[in-house]
């Protein structure tokens, strides 16, 4: 007679994998419950979500627009997290790269793309790791919690993205709540005619490739991988945590930023309040989904993305209100983390 | 009559086998000791019995009558109280608090009440406690009557006592005999886990000893002597690993200088702590648990910051050296808890490179080719039963303390810190770690080993030093230290 | 007469703006206590907020909002629970994803329920108490939400409920030592999950507390950071329950303060002052946080061997 029991073990490798894609069913299977509940069919409500918007070239052109800035963001926060940096301050680290973005390509009147365009770059890194900095600076040297220091300065930067937008940079012919246009020359280039999708892209998919490297490849992320995993065990191979540790905090508010930037110079072309709307918050989760593996995120990145266009394409169609989509983002996430738990069973079988 | 009757009882985690068929008995008012080595399962056992783990197989009868003990919960309901190595007190509670715990009746407490009746209970079983106290403010063999009283307050009729003494002096240690002898008289029966022969003999009846978690045998102390009882332990006459004559001891290495520190909670834990260690010798560092070792070697690791003092490594100034730079100075350091001083979720192939990284890197980019042959070669060398890209959390512990003992010994260093190297190690582990230890004297590197295990201090050191309240009480030559003058400086009176 | 005045309505306000802080203050008090950090705090609130408005704008009746705020508040709690207790989940996210989780499902609902008028639906909140006549010169004082006066009272029972009785000593084990709680015979888990349903209906009063009294609408930036604002305060009171108090009084005091100015037409970059509470939070955090009691379990899921 065969018997199983389950006991702590860590599963198999194949297990790990297969578990973020075990999560995609189970969510949708939990938010037809609201789906019915607004009196709309969950079948279509899933093909509007996941379908229709791979069905056009147009809206799948507008799946990897979304994604551009999710991609940053995940690779931000999923950089900081392999770390052992909590960095919850993704949103805020965007809006202050989108701040300093939209500075550099105001003053910057009449330069060529070749100038602007790397200083957009800059900018909007400089800007994420400036506001990166002081909760950084707090956890290394006087150990204040970074969830909750990086969560406020969150709030912070709001309130100094509005009093920008309505004191100094307010448009002064429109009185529109909004920075004045960039230059010309520190505008992303727009990859396909017609379209959103712009340069950024290329941007985010090289931070990624760069990211997986230095996570995996270089001594420096071996050393950010040994803190993440435990402090003690690195400091006592004589690793400096602190120091690494800092960096690691400064470089994911830089992607951070990069996602500013790249909703300034290829989007909005303007700073404007929503310019974010959560896709920090959404990073957490991509980052999560991704199991913090760069590849990861960018699949999971990909698929938030897909999400956002379907809950437009959803309330569009099926007047189904486009909020749903935050529910299956949340959603995800938490399914997504209490199967994670089962990675550390494994299912064996007693002679 | 049997108070308690376990049969057949089987526990597994993962691939090893916790307690495999154990049966186990105990009569009513009796002392009877669970003897066996580190891992041997004592401990497992008794977890089950006061269910902090379910066994996968096997039976439990409590006075004849057959129980499920899925929690302590039903385990205090069946009359059966432990004190575990770990006291499960709140050190934010008081003494009255922490008794009345588990407690469930009632909305209200009725603190001045129920010190009271505290009070009333360490009267009526001579268990001297204070139930007002916080308990972060009593000394560890206070935390022990607390726990022992505990126990009794909930009406355990059966008291599993897990290695009690290992912290305690030995002046405790008679006062905890001659309480536990009391309430044996009084009808209690007590389950003594321990692995001292001495102690067992002196206050047990019977002894059930356990090994490599198989039952090895139940005895009447009565009927037996030291010399049967060790050999159902280890199977075997004798440890083999033993230092062999005396050594010219060189040059001095590692020099301490009046250094002192204090203890997580801000208490002096070293106070002027001077030792010297001469190239080609262990010293060896007796003491209970709990005197400073731990943290003598997190300072000595460049885990912990010294308050005053001095300590250099040859020429080199360590006194405020961090671990990068105690690495640098040819430090071997072996921890005491390898658990927490190793990345468990790395690979062993990428441990045994992460406090010497610079030699695996080109321009910042990790070589992982000869990371690789660098794990081979020490898995092949050092009998590391694990392959590269294990994670060393996977590893049983002798196979993680090779790893440690691999990555450190492999840079030959002139000096080595080994704390409790051997502790939680099967018999085989031990003996391959106490023969490294002694290639490396050998060799001529400088040897600190601080332990517990007297007998393993009196096999390997050249001299033996003692530790008492953070003080070095003495050092004696080895010729000259017997375990009888190391034990009374151990209790606390100088050389 | 006018400084009076002034200083009259300022601590009027600062009570006002002090209730959501309290409830939501105390409520994550009885998570952290117990061991766990919930930053589900915000979405809590919100919840709470919406949940409250939208019962009592289709029953229309406030108490019944309330009622209604409570037991979403307590599902929220219940669902922490599930993940951060029963299944272990790293609190820092789980927390962040029931904030996510519930400000989504609050706005598709309030979408559901009130469609998207261009006009946002109000209801007739909670009057204030008239413990004053209107004529005397502290009325605005004492003149305060039936809310306000539950909330200050609830600071002394929740220190007499987590200092004096049973469940507050469990409490207190299972966020200091679980495994000592464990061996006592207690149940780590269901006292976890009890402490964190109360939190969270607490929490969710005090975002109830926002639509039902102070607004009488709901508006989608309508707790705006308080719930982050709360895990600030809980360091600063060094999770003391009367400390509590103090906390939500001055950050309270320094919004209130801020809004005044501004109402008294005093020429200031308004939306830098509202970043005050934060900036103070964090500067509080700094010089709080080195010599913090926080129980020594926070954070750490417990799970027998």
């Amino acid at each position: 007679m065969k018997k199983f029991t389950i006991e702590r073990a860590p599963a198999p490798v194949w297990m790990r994998t297969l578990l973020p894609i075990i999560a995609i069913p189970v969510t949708f299977l939990i938010t037809s419950i609201i789906i019915l509940l607004d009196g709309a069919n969950p079948f279509t409500a899933y093909y509007n979500f996941l379908i229709a918007p791979l069905a056009s070239k147009s809206s799948a052109i507008e799946v990897l627009v979304k994604s551009t800035p999710l991609l940053l963001t995940g690779a931000a926060v999923a950089f900081a997290f392999k770390g052992g940096y909590w960095n919850i301050g993704a949103e805020g680290q965007l809006y202050a790269g989108a701040i300093s973005a939209a500075f550099v390509g105001t003053i910057l009147v009449d330069v060529p793309p070749i100038i602007g365009i790397p200083a957009m770059i800059i900018g909007g890194f400089v800007g994420g790791l400036i506001w990166a900095l002081p909760s950084a600076i707090l956890k290394v040297k006087l150990g204040v919690d970074e969830v909750v220091t990086t969560l406020l300065m969150n709030s912070i930067v709001l309130n100094v993205t509005s009093f920008l937008l309505n004191g100094p940079w307010r448009n002064p012919v429109s009185m529109w709540p909004q920075s004045p246009e960039i230059q010309p020359g520190t505008m992303f280039p727009q990859l396909l005619p017609r379209t959103r999708l712009h340069f950024g892209i290329i941007l985010a998919v090289l931070v990624i490739l760069i990211t997986w490297f230095v996570i995996n490849r270089t001594s420096f992320g071996l050393k950010m991988r040994a803190i993440g995993l435990s402090k003690e065990g690195a400091r006592f191979a004589g690793i400096k945590v602190n120091k690494t540790m800092l960096t690691v905090a400064l470089i994911s508010g830089g992607i951070a930023g990069l996602a500013g930037a790249g909703e300034v110079a290829g989007i909005h072309f303007h700073l404007i309040d929503a310019i974010s709307d959560g896709l920090g918050y959404s990073g957490i989760i991509i980052a999560t989904l991704g199991g913090l593996n760069p590849f990861g995120v960018g699949l999971a990145a990909l698929f938030i993305g897909l999400i956002d266009t379907g809950a437009q394409t959803v309330s569009r169609v099926m007047g189904v209100p486009v909020y749903l989509g935050d529910v299956v983002q949340s959603t995800l996430l938490l399914v997504t983390l209490s199967l994670f738990v089962l990675q550390n069973y494994r299912i064996r079988r007693v002679k | 009559m049997h108070a308690v009757e376990m049969k057949g009882i089987v526990k597994r985690f993962a691939d090893l086998v916790a307690s495999d068929h154990v049966d186990f008995n105990l009569e009513k008012g009796e002392i009877h000791a669970l003897l066996g080595e580190n891992g041997a399962g004592k401990t497992t056992l008794m977890r089950i019995l006061y269910g902090l783990y379910t066994a996968d197989e096997g039976q439990i009868i409590i006075n004849e009558k057959p129980v499920v003990i899925h929690s302590p919960k039903d385990a205090i309901k069946n009359g059966i109280g432990m004190v575990t190595q770990h006291f499960t007190l709140v050190p934010t509670l008081t003494v009255a608090e922490n008794m009345v715990l588990g407690e469930t009746a009632g909305i209200t407490l009725n603190l001045p009440a129920l010190e009271k009746k505290v009070a009333e209970a360490s009267e009526k079983f001579g268990i001297p406690v204070k139930p007002q106290a916080l308990i972060k403010h009593l000394s560890v063999g206070e935390r022990q009557r607390v726990e022992i009283l505990k126990a009794l307050y909930h009406d355990a009729n059966v008291l599993i006592l897990d290695e009690p003494t290992a912290v305690l002096v030995p002046q405790e240690v008679d006062m905890l005999f001659e309480a536990l002898t009391r309430l044996q008289k009084s009808g209690l029966s007590v389950i003594f886990i321990s692995h001292h022969l001495n102690e067992v003999m002196q206050i047990c009846q019977k002894v059930t000893v356990l090994r490599d978690g198989k039952l090895a045998g139940t005895v009447n102390v009565a009927d037996t002597n030291l010399k049967e009882l060790a050999n159902m332990m280890v199977g075997r006459e004798n440890f083999g690993v033993k230092r062999q004559g005396q050594r010219e001891r060189g040059n001095l290495e590692l020099k301490i200088e009046n250094i002192c520190a204090s203890d997580k909670k801000g208490l002096p834990a070293l106070k002027d702590v001077s030792l010297d260690v001469h190239q080609g010798e262990i010293l060896g560092l007796a003491g209970v648990s709990g005197n400073g070792q731990t943290e003598l070697s997190a300072v000595l690791c460049g885990m912990h910051k010294i308050t005053s003092g001095k300590i250099f490594a040859g020429d080199v100034d360590l006194s405020h050296a961090t671990t990068s730079d105690v690495c640098a100075a040819g430090v071997g350091r072996i921890p005491e808890d390898r658990h927490a001083n190793m990345v468990g979720e790395l690979s062993v192939a990428e441990n045994l490179i992460l406090d010497q990284m610079n030699n695996f890197v080109k321009n910042g980019i990790m070589d992982y080719a000869k990371i690789q042959k660098n794990a081979e070669e020490l898995i092949k060398s050092f009998n590391i039963k694990a392959s590269a890209g294990d994670r060393v959390r996977t590893l049983s512990g002798g196979n993680m303390q090779k790893v440690m003992l691999a990555r450190t010994l492999s840079q030959n260093p002139r000096i080595v810190i080994a704390s409790q190297p051997t502790r939680g190690l099967d018999v085989g582990a031990t003996d391959y770690v106490r023969t490294v230890l002694l290639e490396q004297r050998d060799r001529g590197a400088a040897v600190l080993l601080l332990s517990e295990d007297l007998e393993e201090i009196m096999a390997l050191s050249d001299r033996i030093a003692v530790i008492y309240g953070g003080r070095i009480m003495g050092i004696l030559p080895a010729h000259e230290a017997t375990a009888e003058k190391l034990g009374l400086m151990m209790a606390g009176s100088a050389a | 007469m006018d400084s009076v005045l002034f200083i009259v309505g300022l601590i009027a306000a600062m009570l006002r703006v002090a209730t959501p802080l309290i409830y939501g203050t105390l409520g994550e008090l009885f998570s952290e206590r117990a061991g766990v950090l919930n930053l589900g705090i915000e979405g809590t609130m919100f919840l709470g907020a919406f949940t409250g408005f939208a019962v009592a704008a289709t029953t229309g009746s406030l108490w019944l909002g309330l009622l209604g705020a409570i037991l979403a508040g307590i599902l929220a709690g219940l669902l922490m629970s599930l993940l951060s207790v029963r299944l272990g989940v790293n609190q820092h996210v789980a927390g962040l994803g029931i904030t996510l989780l519930a400000t989504g499902i609050s706005l598709f609902a309030f979408r559901v329920i009130f469609g998207e008028s261009k006009v946002p639906p109000s209801i007739e909140s909670f009057p204030m108490l008239q413990i004053l006549p209107d004529t005397n010169p502290l009325a605005p004082i004492t003149n305060q939400y039936l809310l306000t006066f539950i909330g200050i009272a609830l600071i002394p029972l929740v220190w007499w409920i987590i200092s004096k009785t049973r469940f507050g000593l469990q409490i207190r084990a299972v966020g200091e030592n679980p495994e000592a709680a464990d061996a006592a015979g207690l149940n780590v888990y269901a006292i976890r999950t009890r402490a964190l349903a109360i939190g969270g209906a607490l929490m969710a009063v005090g975002g109830a507390f926002l639509t039902l009294a102070q607004l009488g609408s709901f508006t989608f930036g309508i707790v705006a950071g308080r719930g982050w604002v709360c895990i600030a305060l809980i360091i600063f009171a060094n999770w003391h329950a009367v400390n509590v108090l103090w906390g939500a009084l001055i950050f309270g005091g320094v919004q209130a303060l801020q809004l005044r100015l501004q109402t008294q037409g005093i020429k200031l970059p308004y939306e830098l002052f509202l970043s005050l509470p934060y900036v103070v939070t964090i500067i509080a955090l700094t010089i709080a946080g080195r010599n913090a009691s926080a129980p020594s379990a926070l954070l750490k899921a417990y799970r027998r061997e």
